[in-house]
């Protein structure tokens, strides 16, 4: 089984969020990046495939020259090679085009990713990408089961989870249920070391346009002071609640 | 050229985002002056919609697509949106709408902004409002594409009434052939989803074991409210992961959100934050979650729980 992780280059979960450029351009300045969380997951279950039933494991990224720390780090979580395709990930549709483009070369039989990336939080390529491969496509996915060419998977659905049957080839748009966040691996030495031997191809992209752009961000407007009731005044709480709230 | 809007609905019924979606629809259509197009899926009274400004409406009606598929459903829409021309399609951001939006997008070659939360601040260029960075920032995004789909975020636009005399259209599109299977759907029943509700009651490792969760069950009980909790209360397994809310978790966006015992990482912030109001119940006045609050109680909540338990049951008989 030939297996294409997704990883997207995003900013930490505890980063300060700031923009520069009037306002036009995140601020990295001072920000720690890292393998987006719903793709760690997904990365760990990939190397439970490799482990228990012998799958190679590719990890793909969409981005310029920076992020290759952050495939130099799925590297040494344990997938066996990377590949960066060379443009700014500016558009969902885009950089699904682009990874379509992997996918259909490197003939892959299971792309697992992430059902959102904590920076855009689109929740747009993994279901983009299946549909432009003509892929089956399992979302919210929270169990995966691969026997042979049959799939059993589990997604999130509201008040609990649907069981799913299917088969390769896939796409999974994961999430934690996948593996547990005790699962997740981190990086040791030897790993690190061997990562660097790694092979990393870049390839240049197919020159996919972005039918989005984005002209401005904004901040949610300042928040006032929060109201403080005293524990003793609990009626004081209840009456905010239904005459200024008005949300009981 | 129309606005197309899916209405989404479950065993027949409307969820309050289809009339959240309709009610977009309506503002969008008004602002192209152009007419709003719904379709349904097996909905048992379309007629509904009307309320909400649904002048025409798509009646879908087909025993094979009594469970939802995210291919058939997407080939549904696409379908329609062919039939009217629609140039505008709205979706809304429910687990179901965000899996079949991608493939709505790609099938139509439409530029797809999802988590949108307002009406357009222009129409040329067409300019919507996005949430970004897990809450913590938003995106002024220019779509250029002829065709455009929307995903609503949840409780951004609100339900407007704006009642209009409708009709309802039976269509029948071609069911597409989905290589994914449903199995079986397993639901807790019985309780109010972190998804449909207007308030949560969210608690954390403040409340020190899950033996002490009854109170937190019974405030949620008298509020009509949906249970969750912090990260670590689901890492520790004293809750079910599917009651995590936060970044990893799932999102939040209520009316009413009640934290106890949750300190307020950043992290759980992100994830709770396009709930409208906030509540903290919390020992520590420090406590982060003081600052993203609209209402603070200091206090041990083994105290403040169950006397306020007391005091709603009161209100609400009054």
């Amino acid at each position: 089984m030939k297996i294409l992780v997704c990883i997207s280059h995003v900013p930490d979960t505890t980063s300060k969020i700031n923009f520069t450029n009037n306002d036009t351009e995140f601020d990295k300045n001072g920000v720690q990046f890292v393998i987006n969380p719903y793709d760690e997951f997904c990365l760990t279950r990939a190397m439970w495939f490799k482990e228990k039933q012998g799958a190679k494991v590719t990890v793909v990224n969409v981005g310029g020259l920076e992020t290759e720390t952050t495939l130099r780090k799925a590297l040494a979580i344990g997938a066996d090679d990377a590949i960066r395709i060379n443009i700014n990930p500016t558009d969902g549709l885009l950089v699904a085009k682009e990874l379509a483009a992997v996918v259909k070369a490197g003939s892959y039989d299971l792309v697992l990713a992430g059902k959102e990336s904590a920076d855009y939080n689109g929740q747009m390529v993994p279901g983009m990408l299946a549909s432009l491969v003509d892929f089956n496509f399992v979302n919210g996915c929270v169990e995966i089961e691969v026997a042979g060419a049959n799939v059993t998977a589990k997604r999130e659905i509201d008040g609990g989870t649907e069981t799913l049957s299917t088969s390769l080839p896939l796409v999974i748009g994961g999430q934690k249920g996948i593996v547990e966040e005790k699962d997740l691996r981190i990086p040791n030495m030897r790993g690190i070391m061997m990562a660097r031997k790694k092979p990393l191809q870049v390839s240049e992209a197919t020159g996919s346009e972005a039918s989005t752009s984005i002209a401005s961000f904004e901040k949610p407007a300042p928040k006032g002071a929060v109201k403080l009731v005293d524990a003793d005044n609990l009626d004081e709480l209840i009456s905010l609640l239904h005459n200024e709230a008005k949300v009981i | 050229m129309s606005v197309l809007v899916f209405a989404d609905s479950t065993d027949g019924k409307f969820k309050k985002t289809a009339f959240e979606v309709v009610s977009y629809g309506k503002k969008v259509a008004e602002q192209l002056a152009s007419n709003l197009v719904v379709v349904t899926i097996n909905a048992t009274d379309a007629t509904e919609l009307y309320t909400y400004g649904a002048e025409k409406v798509l009646t879908v009606s087909n025993d094979s697509l009594s469970t939802f598929n995210a291919k058939e459903y997407a080939s549904v829409i696409e379908q329609a949106a062919v039939k009217e021309s629609a140039t505008i399609i709205v979706v809304d951001s429910s687990i179901n709408g965000l899996y079949l939006s991608p493939l709505v997008a790609v099938g139509l070659e439409a530029a797809y902004a999802s988590n949108t939360v307002s009406a357009p601040s222009n129409i040329n260029p067409f300019t919507v409002k996005r949430k970004a960075f897990s809450n913590k920032a938003f995106s002024n995004t220019v779509i250029s594409s002829e065709k455009k789909l929307i995903g609503l975020a949840k409780n951004s636009f609100g339900i407007h009434e704006n009642m209009v005399s409708g009709a309802l259209e039976s269509f029948e599109p071609t069911v597409a052939v989905s290589g994914v299977k449903s199995e079986s759907i397993e639901r807790v029943t019985g309780t109010v989803t972190i998804a449909d509700a207007d308030t949560v009651v969210s608690a954390g490792r403040g409340l020190k074991g899950p033996e002490n969760w009854g109170m937190i069950e019974e405030l949620a009980a008298v509020l009509g409210a949906a249970t969750a909790c912090s990260k670590p209360v689901s890492d520790l397994g004293w809750r079910p992961h599917g009651e995590h809310v936060g970044q990893t978790g799932k999102p939040v966006a209520s009316n009413l959100y009640i934290a106890i015992g949750i300190s307020g990482a950043i992290q759980h912030l992100a994830g709770i934050n396009a709930s409208k109001v906030k509540v903290v119940i919390n020992t520590d006045p420090e406590a982060p979650f003081f600052k993203a609050a609209d209402y603070g109680v200091v206090g041990d909540a083994f105290e403040v729980i169950p006397k306020l338990i007391e005091k709603l049951k009161a209100f609400k008989a009054a």
